[in-house]
């Protein structure tokens, strides 16, 4: 039985396999090949070279997009964390109607982005309108803010989630022998809970920074990147790249961009799993 | 062994689920190649070819439907309209075009949107429909190529409350100049607390709202110089007629509804709102807007008029309305031979039949520039034809000559931010947003 298995197995795996050749690999290898072109529609290309790319780096919106995507990724990702490990550590004392507030703080999660950014539009404009500040599509500044609070809004809730189980996963004898010890409270949540919680910390980088980076339908909602780019993310430049630019010279510069962001992710998420995962301790 | 067999056979049915289900969702998409091969049969022998429409006009989808049953009934030749939705044509179309069966009718929006399809357009400048235009203006040619042709003209300017400005002392007989514009205006906005309204329905700048200054209200400045330089486009604009644009401007955001600094955030919808609630008197918008205005609980056609927009600019005593087009049909030069054939035939039976142009004048409330053409009920269109007769000429349309969308988001920052403070400096920015801009964003098209 064994030995058939092997001879076999991989007969089993061909309608996965199948499915992801024909959804992934091949539209990945056909963009990549698009990256490379002049186009209209994808069946109809011509072949341009390393025209597609050196454009790329002489478009300054594909830059400050660039920038601004690492700035909103690196204070979104931080913040994010920090609450939701906040979160966690509070809603793990056993206060009463813990599992009321962990509903109530994963619920922003369920909404979907665009729906969020119009929503989060209206309440930024007003509140910026009551203090006569400039409002979302002429402040730049008001929008990043915006953004990295409708972010930390949206995300805490599920990543609060995530840092529960992790602390819930110490071992009860862990944490008494730190008392034994005499630890108190910060040494037992720096010395004993931080690194016992290292993989769910992995998790929820990973999760918000790939999210950071990829952000497009809240980007999309809240400031349209307005005014003039200043608050337009990667995806979005893409997008506009792709879409709101008439003729062909426009579309293989956009596969471009998005063949370079997508590397860019990749890149950057696997730098970070590598680094945190170093730091993670067995129990 | 059995086990064997059994196993591979397991294997192959799930492969064969897997490409079954790939292979049925592939004909739902290219429904159209299944009606094709559906009218060829209907024909027996004969190629009829189908027509797939790609239409641009939501608010038309339910017409166009109906349209397209009453052909086929008549002539057995299948007609598919598939109406984009709002704000996604070119998203749409794109992916449209890469599919087999792709759309054998489409739009463009002008010599910009031509840029991106002039590959897929079919010549028609020997065609019939061609031929029906009641003009050669109306046609989206480059030297003897005719590569669309537009199917409803429409005119724009500022609709206007006659109840209302009749309360304020004043009829539309007086104004006929910029000048007077903006002595009603200014009065109307001086008296406004006690009158209950303001002059101008806020200018939003949401993107539902903010092409009717960024490009709509550009059009004018761009018209004069264009008319006064002679010429139909160009590469640099030089801005001459830009005061005027900042006149027109300080008019609409000083004598709002709204403060200023708010338009950032005002939509489309508000803006009609306010007119519709009777809060304004003056509302700029086009013909289009005629539906959303007329009907129960809101105005009737003895309330409305549109009067054109003044800049103080060009010979102000013969200005019309601003009356063009920016949808434009072209065939698809990649369809097969029959399909370019059956959709040649089914534009041409659009604008020619009596079905065909009761339909676009009766339901889709479109002004079409052909000969056989039947009078909409429109009461802006009646406007605009009324203003012609009497000697007025129209402003054209000439945003369709813009270099790009950006260069239209470009120009609308400016004017958000100069609105919300209208200093020199801030319209400093509008002028080389819209001067500079301009040549970059040609500069990139090329």
């Amino acid at each position: 039985m064994e030995k058939a298995l092997k001879k076999y197995g991989f007969v089993f795996t061909i309608p996965t396999f199948a499915a992801f050749f024909i959804g992934f690999i091949m539209p990945f290898i056909q963009g990549l090949y698009l990256s490379f072109c002049q186009f209209t529609t994808v069946d109809n290309a011509k072949w341009n070279g390393l025209d597609n790319y050196i454009r790329v780096f002489q478009d300054e919106s594909f830059l400050s997009a660039f920038g601004f995507t690492v700035s909103f990724a690196v204070v979104s990702v931080v913040s994010i964390n920090m609450l939701a490990f906040g979160l966690a550590l509070l809603l793990t004392r056993e206060i009463k109607g813990t599992n009321f507030f962990r509903t109530v703080f994963f619920m922003p999660n369920l909404i979907g982005g665009i729906v969020l950014g119009y929503i989060w539009q209206i309440l930024i404009n007003c509140v910026l309108s009551l203090v006569e500040q400039p409002l979302l599509k002429l402040n730049s500044t008001a929008g990043y803010w915006g953004l990295i609070i409708l972010m930390c809004w949206q995300q805490v809730g599920y990543m609060m989630i995530i840092y529960i189980a992790g602390l819930q996963n110490i071992p009860e004898d862990v944490l008494e022998a730190a008392r034994v010890d005499g630890a108190n409270s910060i040494q037992t949540l720096i010395k004993v809970k931080l690194p016992m919680v290292m993989s769910s910390i992995t998790v929820c980088v990973f999760l918000t920074l790939t999210n950071s980076f990829k952000l497009f339908d809240q980007n999309l909602a809240l400031t349209a990147g307005e005014p003039a780019h200043s608050t337009e993310m990667l995806a979005l430049n893409i997008y506009q790249t792709f879409y709101a630019r008439a003729g062909a010279q426009w579309k293989g510069l956009g596969q471009a961009k998005a063949v370079i962001f997508c590397i860019v992710v990749i890149a950057i998420s696997m730098l970070q799993l590598n680094a945190t995962r170093k730091k993670e301790v067995q129990s | 062994m059995k086990r064997k067999v059994l196993s591979l056979m397991l294997a192959a049915a799930m492969t064969a689920t897997l490409f079954a289900g790939c292979g049925s969702k592939d004909a739902g998409n290219n429904g159209t190649a299944g009606t094709e091969a559906a009218g060829t049969e209907v024909a027996g022998g004969e190629e009829k070819g189908s027509v797939y429409y790609l239409n641009f006009k939501p608010e038309q989808d339910e017409a166009w439907q109906n349209l397209a049953k009453a052909y086929t009934e008549e002539t057995g030749v299948e007609v598919t309209v598939v109406t984009a939705a709002s704000g996604s044509y070119e998203t749409t179309l794109m992916g449209e075009m890469g599919k087999s069966g792709a759309p054998t009718l489409f739009q463009v929006n002008g010599p910009v949107g031509l840029a991106n399809w002039k590959d897929y357009c079919y010549d028609l400048s020997g065609s019939d429909i061609y031929s029906q235009l009641t003009s050669e203006s109306f046609a989206l040619k480059e030297g003897n190529t005719v590569y669309g042709i537009a199917y409803v003209i429409e005119s724009y300017g500022l609709i206007t409350n006659k109840t209302l400005l009749e309360k304020a002392g004043y009829s539309v007989d007086d104004i006929k100049s910029f000048a007077d514009l903006k002595k009603v205006a200014e009065d109307i906005t001086a008296r406004s607390a006690e009158l209950g309204f303001s002059a101008f329905s806020s200018a939003g700048m949401d993107s539902s709202s903010d092409w009717r200054f960024k490009t709509h209200l550009a059009n004018l400045p761009i018209y004069f110089e264009y008319q006064a330089d002679g010429i139909g486009t160009t590469d640099a604009i030089k801005g001459t007629y830009l005061d005027n644009y900042r006149q027109i401007w300080d008019l609409y955001i000083n004598n709002s509804t709204c403060a200023g600094a708010d338009l950032a955030a005002k939509t489309g919808d508000d803006s009609r709102n306010e007119f519709l609630a009777g809060k304004a008197v003056f509302f700029q918008n086009g013909s289009w807007e005629y539906g959303n205005l007329v009907g129960d609980g809101k105005f009737t056609d003895d309330d409305l008029t549109m009067i054109p927009i003044y800049v103080g600019a060009g010979d102000e005593a013969n200005q019309g309305l601003c009356t063009g087009t920016e949808n434009f049909w072209c065939v698809n030069k990649e369809a097969d031979e029959a399909d370019i054939k059956a959709t040649l035939d089914f534009i041409n039976w659009c604008v020619t039949s009596d079905k065909g142009t009761n339909a676009m004048a009766n339901d889709m409330g479109f002004v079409i520039p052909f000969k056989a053409a039947v009078e909409s009920p429109n009461l802006f269109v009646k406007v605009d034809n009324a203003l012609t007769a009497e000697g007025k000429t129209p402003v054209s349309w000439n945003f369709p000559t813009m270099p790009s969308e950006e260069w239209k988001n470009g120009v609308g920052t400016a004017l958000t931010a100069y609105a919300a403070n209208p200093t020199d400096d801030n319209w400093a920015v509008v002028v080389s947003a819209f001067v500079d801009g301009w040549a970059a964003e040609a500069a990139l098209a090329k």
